[in-house]
């Protein structure tokens, strides 16, 4: 019985395992940025889907917050990862 | 009583965005907001010794819908070696950070790591354990990178990277758990959990992505150079404290919420993992040629010691032997904790009088620097397990429920690995007493020598001493 909701979070179970590969199996550091980046929107996608409640009823609220809360993180961590590559290509084209 | 939970996570929170705000007096604030926060530490620990485990719902919300701090003896006796090591390891900072320039950027970043490691030690449910993972990793990463060398920034970027692959594993975990069960909270989970395929993938996941985080064989790769290249007090919170509450956390996991799960293969698993750690690490850190990386290895082997608890644990059924076992495993975590954070000072001290940390060319250095040199030596006789320190305690209670539940396998590892230890710290005190002959001179100990001196001393002596509090707190406490 495949309802939109295990659709939802199958694909999320499939992106994050993709993400996975791709952070594992490259080697250049924005690719690698990026993969985690998309392993994150898988998780978060699983998370929405756990959230739905029926089409009547409304939206468990906890995993949206939860959401919220890890696209924060996220976009701060992938900050400081930028930020750190910056530096290091930086130093890297002085010396 | 209850306020001390919720004081350990905002003393230093408040200290951090202070020492933001006022960068002039940083180095007063940072020491008073120690001081308070050792406070609350030393009250919980008392708290949790007279009455138990302590709860704290954060503005009066329940479990469900607030967070909740709780602590109970395990993160209590660990809160309580957090707060030593980070006011022994600050009081060393202010001197090591000479430069105005660097101490605006490093003291906002200590006291938010603190933070982060109070936070996740008191933590009562699985979404906070994240967002707290996620602080500690980012602030961790940051003070990696302050050194500001092109090695020291790319191992910080690598490290970055598989903290957050670690913690994305993780947060999938947390999702399949709440699609499964409809709870966050530990407690209340660890009551309905049941096996079956849900909570084996949301385990593994989680369990995966803490073993990456808390550098478990062969997942190790990223932490010696990251703890090599950072500077010395940065190490030393790094490798006696951060890679710890990751491990605290597969401890929660395995032997609390998950602990019907367990099944002895997997703890065989964790156990084999623990001991090519142990050999592996010790030969590194054998073959190191700079004291720094002779420490970061040493800490991958010292972490594999204590996963090979948990199939010890898995096997002995509950009861006094577990008990004694349990105690085993936390003194030697704690000993660890402040033997290593004692021995990254000494080697930043010696670092930073003779301008290198070629083990080559330490000659002298007992002659030089004395009382570092004896830290240096301390923080050995903790790392080995010579009595009387607390490892000592620690190993021959693994030793002891090895043999008890006939795996000797585990025995053999930790005796080639104490060995190989034995060996990589005579190999650093035999270069630092050389052969030349140098004049003698009174033994003077200076201001940046004493946390080195005063955290190895307390792993070697005092934990092995006075360590019989500690199995008495987690039997009542627990």
């Amino acid at each position: 019985m495949l309802t939109a909701q295990w659709l939802y979070g199958l694909t999320g179970c499939l992106i994050v395992a993709l993400g996975l590969r791709a952070a594992l199996l490259h080697t250049s550091l924005l690719q690698r940025v990026v993969a985690v980046n998309v392993m994150g929107a898988g998780v978060f996608l699983m998370l929405i889907a756990v959230a739905y409640r029926g089409p009547e009823a409304l939206p468990d609220p906890v995993p949206h917050a939860l959401v919220l809360t890890g696209i924060v993180v996220a976009v701060s961590a992938t900050a400081l990862a930028l930020a750190l590559a910056r530096r290091l290509t930086a130093e890297q084209n002085d010396g | 009583m209850a306020d001390a939970l919720i004081w350990s996570v905002v003393t230093p929170l408040a200290g951090a965005l202070l020492t933001l705000l006022l960068p002039r007096p940083a180095t007063a604030v940072v020491m008073a907001t120690g001081l308070a926060t050792t406070v609350a530490a030393g009250s919980l620990l008392y708290g949790v010794g007279t009455q138990g485990a302590m709860l704290y719902e954060i503005g009066g919300w329940t479990a469900g819908l607030g967070i909740a701090l709780r602590a109970d003896a395990l993160s209590a006796l660990l809160l309580t070696m957090t707060a030593l090591v980070v006011l022994a390891a600050s009081v060393y900072s202010s001197v090591y950070l000479s430069k105005t320039s660097e101490r605006t950027r490093f003291w906002p970043l200590w006291l938010l790591l603190w933070t982060a490691l109070n936070a996740l030690l008191l933590s009562a449910d699985l979404f906070n354990l994240y967002v707290t993972l996620e602080l500690m990793g980012l602030s961790a990463v940051a003070l990696a990178a302050l050194a500001g060398k092109p090695a020291a920034v790319q191992a910080a970027l690598r490290y970055l990277l598989v903290g957050l692959l670690g913690s994305m594993l993780f947060l999938a975990g947390v999702t399949l758990i709440y699609a499964g069960y409809g709870t966050l909270d530990m407690a209340s989970l660890a009551r309905t959990v049941e096996a079956g395929p849900v909570a084996w993938t949301a385990l593994a996941l989680m369990t995966a992505g803490l073993l990456l985080k808390t550098a478990l064989f062969p997942l190790h790769f990223w932490l010696p150079p990251a703890h090599a290249s950072a500077p010395a007090p940065v190490s030393a919170v790094l490798s006696a404290l951060v890679v710890k509450a990751a491990f605290y956390l597969v401890l929660r996991l395995w032997l609390d919420v998950f602990a019907e799960l367990v099944t002895t293969t997997a703890a065989d698993l964790l156990g084999v993992l623990g001991a090519g750690a142990v050999l592996w690490g010790s030969w590194c850190a054998l073959r190191a040629e700079r004291l720094k990386l002779l420490a970061a290895y040493s800490t991958v082997a010292q972490l594999g010691y204590l996963f090979l608890f948990l199939p010890v644990l898995q096997a002995l059924p509950p009861g006094p032997a577990r008990d004694l076992a349990m105690g085993g495993l936390v003194i030697l975590a704690l000993t660890h904790g402040f033997a290593k954070a004692g021995l990254f000072l000494a080697i930043g001290v010696v670092q930073q009088r003779a301008g290198h940390d070629t083990i080559r060319e330490l000659d002298g250095t007992a002659q030089r620097l004395p009382a570092t040199t004896f830290a240096i030596a301390l923080a050995g006789v903790a790392l080995i397990g010579l009595p009387p320190s607390g490892a000592f305690l620690g190993k021959w209670q693994l030793l002891a429920g090895s043999v008890a539940t006939g795996q000797w396998l585990w025995l053999v590892v930790t005796a080639i690995g104490s060995l190989l230890a034995a060996a990589y710290i005579f190999r650093v005190l035999g270069h630092a007493f050389g052969h030349r002959a140098y004049p003698n001179r009174p033994v003077t100990i200076a201001r940046e020598e004493w946390p080195a001196l005063l955290l190895t001393a307390t792993a070697a002596v005092v934990l092995g001493l006075a360590g019989a509090p500690v199995w008495k707190l987690l039997e009542g406490g627990a």
